[in-house]
């Protein structure tokens, strides 16, 4: 895979790990409006990386939850990266 | 209902063919305290444990399947290249004459996984109580790994890892503190 796959994968993978943090916290303490609101903005930011990722290198969800079925069954799988 | 993310939640990198630390790895994919173990005990619990943690069982037992992916992909990497008789030397003659280089779920010993390793008790202190010492136990168990490897980038996901153990331990202890205040509300009545 190329130099563009490894950044954008890891950029998703950073914002991921940020909005999962969140996730768990607000788990625990669903009444922060601070963190919820983080949660929205990086949510969204989330979701512009997502659809640039797609374009680029094809879907990351099954069962309807990305834009199209494109190269889904196909390699690399994320083991093989 | 689950869908799955064509990706690792952390970038698995390993330096070279390994299949002697492979066989360390494996305890935490098929381990009392390992990935898969604290999958399997969280998305259980939750059924019956309290609606206030109901949402954290849900997600960090997602989460562990995140990271039995990332326990996987560092075996999968180690030994994929290993010849038989490098699969041998490297204590692993018996697993592969039951598996290939196919990964199972067993420790570190061959010891194959068994529900005995979980519990669900239906109380929620005695469950989650089980929670955080099984994190405390996974995250001893990769500082075990950390210092036993000699590989600098499967140090840096078992690091990654260790972290979240450390991390899921402070969600269940404040899980811990909800059900208390939960309970003394009840005591009103």
């Amino acid at each position: 895979m190329n130099k563009d796959y490894y950044r954008m994968l890891g950029e998703l993978q950073a914002i991921d790990f940020v909005i999962l943090e969140l996730n768990l916290y607000l788990d625990t303490h669903p009444d922060d409006p601070q963190a919820r609101q983080q949660y929205d903005e990086y949510s969204r930011v989330r979701k512009q990386l997502k659809e640039r990722f797609e374009d680029a290198f094809g879907p990351l969800n099954n069962y309807g939850a990305s834009p199209t079925f494109g190269n889904w069954s196909s390699s690399p799988w994320p083991w093989q990266v | 209902m689950w869908v799955y993310e064509k990706k690792l939640q952390y970038p698995v990198r390993v330096s070279q063919c390994n299949p002697t630390l492979a066989k360390y790895l494996i305890e935490q994919y098929g381990g009392a305290d390992g990935e898969l173990a604290a999958a399997l005990r969280y998305l259980n619990q939750r059924y019956t444990l309290p609606d206030k943690v109901t949402g954290l069982l849900t997600d960090i037992g997602t989460e562990e399947f995140a990271h039995l992916e990332m326990i996987a992909t560092m075996v999968y990497k180690l030994t994929k290249d290993a010849t038989p008789e490098q699969l041998k030397e490297a204590g692993l003659g018996d697993h592969y004459a039951d598996h290939d280089r196919a990964l199972f779920y067993h420790n570190a010993a061959g010891n194959p996984f068994t529900a005995t390793y979980i519990q669900a008790k239906g109380d929620p202190i005695a469950d989650l109580y089980e929670d955080i010492a099984a994190e405390e136990k996974a995250r001893a168990t990769y500082q075990w790994l950390i210092d036993i490897s000699d590989d600098p980038d499967i140090n840096d996901g078992l690091k990654f890892l260790r972290e979240r153990e450390v991390v899921h331990s402070q969600r269940f202890r404040e899980a811990v503190e909800l059900i208390k205040e939960y309970n003394e509300q009840k005591n009103f009545f």
